[in-house]
């Protein structure tokens, strides 16, 4: 068996020391080795984003990383959107658009446009459609993704 | 939202299932784990058709970590999977054994699992499993002759034959005879989720449990049981979070009866989770039709008949559902118009691929672009508009109900509320068609390929015959609505919440709606078939008129009143002219506890079960309306207008049904231009990637206009339901073909789904040499 490697996981600001193999992809050390499981695996070769986490601020797709490459790294996933008992602007949009039916890709959408957004607060809507051209939903067919996004990117400017 | 007092239903209220989900907390069969359980992964042949020779698992079974590696041998006491609605002796050969016996027949198919304490290890341990097969060919094609299955079985185990009139004169009369050739490639649902299984033995309770159920709970609990030689009492099947259904989750598979197997004889909680390129292979594909068909017309384009002759390309085994899609393709096929006679000979066909069952909107989808194809051909035939042919063939809002001499899913055919022709007006004028005909023609004119297409169609739901549903209002004043209804995303809670909470007088966030647990309710008919919200709905609201019966007797007893002069607002029993006391139902309940003095002669409880039965399907309907683009250097198609009106009886909450209808006819789209489960001359799948298999995003779905109708409700229940969740799929294959081939100027040289760049840049590319 490969030698297990013992590296840190800060996640939403909290750290987990954990030892993995050198081959644990990072969703599943989130997940399994850490207990976030918000965070959810849909294709695991990079297509679908519903892993898409926060890494030093980048959206990035957690099934194609490694979890040693994240040792020491600030990841933020879907249950460190919410501040206390205030939701974040765009789980609030989520909801009031009916931008979710399954809510299985739903982590995946809120870390992408939450991560851009946090950026690039002023992406237009062709910019907003290619960002969201990078997950997949099956449920919604996207036009209350695209709006509740909309929505919450111009609540984000708001509260700015 | 603002709604006024009490009034639920119709309601676009938020949805009861959203906080989990958006904050990472919600519970899908890969967040639950047992203590101590082991992980399984299944081994799965590489070839499409071969006898099995041997099975080496001895390297497997000595990696450290591994508890159990099992083939066919290790499980021979089990028997094959079932069909749902029973043993059927003519088609129980074609079932698929749990692991593969003597033969391969397609590649996925699970040959040995192995069980180890990590998933990691199971997966290193999968890997050195080697499988020893002779290859024999495959049959690739379902159109082809059948071939043979076993000795003294051919691959074709049925024709699904329905029919009425004299097709054979019907053709000799006719003016004209329009003949097509078509086909639907092979798609699936293919959800965000990949499908998960725990099995968990309590040996404490001698109860066995299925985590990760779907759909029907109930109905695969009665299966399983019968496989395993359990009592349904020891059994029990638990849904959580589903990832989306579509109709190919939650069937009975070989993973769901290995993890279950396992947990009993391993003695620990198995864990089973699929991965991407396995679904894509072992979930079940849908919608792969041949259909050659003849349509006999008059000189003014109304039908004669239509005479269809149509190859069902079933994949490997005959799953749960047995025959039903290519018998519900038979029964649907007429759809909307009137036809005097009519023949279906449905050639159900097996090839070396994976097993195919039903697709939302099965049969449907297929039909639909089979039939709208053909309305457009007998159009271009006659020199007719296809709005014009379409209008003489409708069935009448007078002929209502309609009553034909088919069967879809064992019901009889009829139609039980419609005005078609209405809602075709209705649509036409929401696109401003002939304006929109000028201006396609124009810029066809220009040298664009710019199309508009048009389908009209009938929809099927809420078979029954029959749902119930419990009400309990607790001490607190909240509500728990226990159904065997099932949830896949759709919205059921709040649906089921808004229809109990409008009955009995309460917020519908007062209401907890429990789904999907055979421990809790005995009977359930789950998530299928568009027939959660009009069954498990009226049985809802049945079951909160009784409470509510209940509740004002004994608040007429505790407020020295006229029961007819009180009724329930915002939770709480009042006179119907506001004056006096109240009493809440919370204190109602109080009143009505087992213990209580003031209970009287009256039963304990604040609770009542309702049922609702009904005699036949209910059929909501639609129009579709596109207008698509074709870029000429790529081939690829763009989508430039979208119209779905959906008439549905009565919407209990209008932003779900849109929410249904939108994302359906996103999956519709593609399958008409993107999606296809491809194999090559060997049998190999070449789409088991997310890349291979393109499912629409952001970028391919346009935005699409949505006209809920709410003109013909159902004379099948009380609440006028029809359902909504395959409405938006169902006609997007017919709509898209019509568009694109009216853009290359309705030549009807689209005959087959999905329309791919390479086919739309070869017929350009061929008409400028």
């Amino acid at each position: 068996m490969t030698e297990r490697r013992a590296i840190t996981l800060t996640i939403n600001g909290k750290d987990y020391p954990v030892t993995v193999e050198p081959r644990r992809t990072l969703v599943d050390a989130i997940r399994d080795d850490c207990g976030q499981t918000g965070t959810h695996i849909g294709c695991e070769h990079g297509v679908c984003g519903a892993c898409t986490v926060l890494i030093d601020g980048e959206p990035v797709r957690a099934c194609l990383m490694f979890a040693v490459q994240a040792d020491g790294r600030s990841i933020r996933t879907v249950e460190g959107l919410q501040q206390g008992d205030a939701l974040h602007p765009m789980q609030e949009a989520f909801m009031r658009h009916h931008a979710l039916q399954c809510g299985f890709c739903t982590p995946g959408f809120l870390m992408l446009a939450v991560g851009a957004l946090e950026k690039r607060p002023d992406l237009d809507d062709e910019e907003l459609l290619d960002l969201l051209s990078a997950n997949l939903c099956r449920c919604t067919g996207y036009q209350n993704i695209v709006k509740a996004v909309r929505a919450a990117a111009a609540e984000m400017k708001a509260r700015a | 939202v603002t709604v006024k007092s009490d009034s639920w239903i119709g309601a676009s209220v938020e949805r009861l299932e959203d906080p989990p989900l958006v904050t990472g907390r919600g519970r899908f069969a890969g967040d639950l784990s047992f203590p101590h359980q082991l992980h399984m992964r299944v081994v799965r042949s590489p070839h499409a058709h071969g006898r099995i020779k041997h099975i080496d698992a001895a390297a497997a079974r000595g990696l450290p970590g591994v508890t159990a590696v099992w083939t066919a041998a290790d499980i021979a006491d089990l028997p094959p999977i079932d069909f749902r609605e029973g043993p059927n002796a003519k088609l129980a050969p074609f079932r698929q054994p749990v692991l593969a016996t003597d033969r391969v027949r397609y590649v996925g198919e699970p040959v040995a699992a192995v069980f180890a304490d990590d998933p990691y290890v199971a997966e290193d341990a999968a890997e050195l499993v080697t499988i020893a097969v002779e290859e024999l060919d495959p049959i690739i094609d379902a159109s082809a002759p059948p071939g043979e299955f076993a000795p003294g079985q051919s691959t074709e185990p049925t024709v699904c034959r329905q029919g009425y009139g004299d097709v054979a004169t019907a053709f000799k009369e006719a003016a004209a005879v329009v003949e097509l050739d078509l086909a639907v490639g092979r798609h699936s649902g293919v959800p965000l989720e990949t499908r998960g299984a725990i099995g968990h033995y309590d040996a404490a309770r001698d109860v066995l449990e299925l985590h990760g159920a779907a759909k029907v709970p109930h109905r695969n609990r009665e299966s399983l049981a019968r496989m395993l030689g359990r009592s349904t009492a020891g059994l029990h099947l638990h849904e959580h979070h589903v990832g989306g259904g579509f109709g190919i989750r939650g069937e009975i598979y070989p993973e769901d009866v290995l993890v279950l197997v396992a947990a009993l004889r391993l003695k620990r909680p198995i864990k089973w989770l699929e991965d991407r390129r396995e679904h894509l292979m072992a979930a079940n594909h849908s919608r792969q039709q041949r259909h050659r068909i003849r349509a006999a017309v008059d000189a003014h384009g109304r039908l004669l008949g239509i005479d269809n002759e149509f190859f069902h390309d079933q994949g490997a085994y005959i799953r749960t559902h047995g025959t039903r899609v290519a018998d519900m393709a038979s029964g649907i096929l007429p759809g909307p118009y009137r036809l005097p006679h009519y023949r279906a000979n449905g050639h159900f066909r097996l090839t070396n691929k994976t097993p195919a069952a039903t697709y939302r909107s099965p049969g449907r989808y297929e039909t639909n672009f089979v039939r709208e194809r053909l309305m457009d051909a007998v159009a271009r035939k006659l020199g007719l508009s296809r709005v014009e042919v379409r209008r003489r063939n409708l069935i009448g809002a007078r002929e209502m109900p309609y009553e034909r001499p088919l069967v879809a899913l064992g019901d009889e055919v009829v139609f039980d509320s419609g005005d078609y022709a209405g809602l075709l007006d209705k649509a036409l004028a929401r696109v401003g068609w002939d304006a929109l005909e000028r201006e396609v023609a124009r810029r066809r004119g220009a040298g664009e390929y710019v199309g508009l297409g048009l389908a009209v169609y009938v929809e099927k739901s809420g078979l029954g015959p029959t749902d119930g549903a419990r009400v309990v209002v607790h001490t607190g004043g909240d509500v728990e609505l226990i159904t065997g209804g099932a949830s896949v995303g759709q919205g059921f809670e709040t649906v089921m919440a808004q229809v109990c909470a409008e009955t009995l007088g309460v917020d519908y966030r007062r209401v907890r709606v429990v789904h999907g647990q055979t421990d809790r309710i005995e009977h359930g008919i789950g998530a299928h078939a568009a027939r959660a919200t009009v069954m498990t709905a009226n049985a809802t609201a049945v079951a909160a008129a009784n409470v509510r019966a209940k509740a004002l007797d004994m608040a007429a007893q505790l407020l020295q009143a006229d029961p007819a002069s009180l009724t329930i607002a915002k939770g709480s029993v009042v006179r119907r002219d506001d004056a006096g006391a109240s009493v809440s139902l919370g204190e109602v309940a109080h009143h009505l506890r087992p213990a209580s003095p003031t209970r009287g002669a009256r039963d304990p409880g604040l609770a009542a079960d309702g049922w609702f039965t009904t005699a036949h399907m209910t059929y909501p309907y639609g129009v579709q309306i596109a207008v698509a683009a074709i870029d000429a250097g790529t081939g690829a198609v763009r989508i430039e207008k979208m119209l779905i009106a959906f008439d549905i009886g009565r919407a209990i909450n209008p932003m779900l049904v849109q929410g249904q209808l939108v994302g359906g006819a996103a999956q519709g789209l593609g399958g008409a231009l993107f999606e296809e489960f491809q194999y090559n001359e060997r049998g190999q799948p070449v789409s088991v990637t997310l890349a291979d298999y393109l499912i629409p995003t952001a970028h391919d779905v346009p935005v699409i206009d949505v006209l809920i109708t709410e003109d013909a409700p159902s004379t099948c229940n009380p609440l006028g339901i029809k359902g909504a969740g395959e409405g938006g799929v169902a006609a997007v294959g017919a709509v898209i073909a019509s568009a694109v081939d009216d853009a290359l100027g309705g030549t009807g040289e689209i005959a087959r789904l999905p329309i791919t760049p390479q086919t739309l840049k070869a017929i350009i590319d061929g008409r400028r040499r």
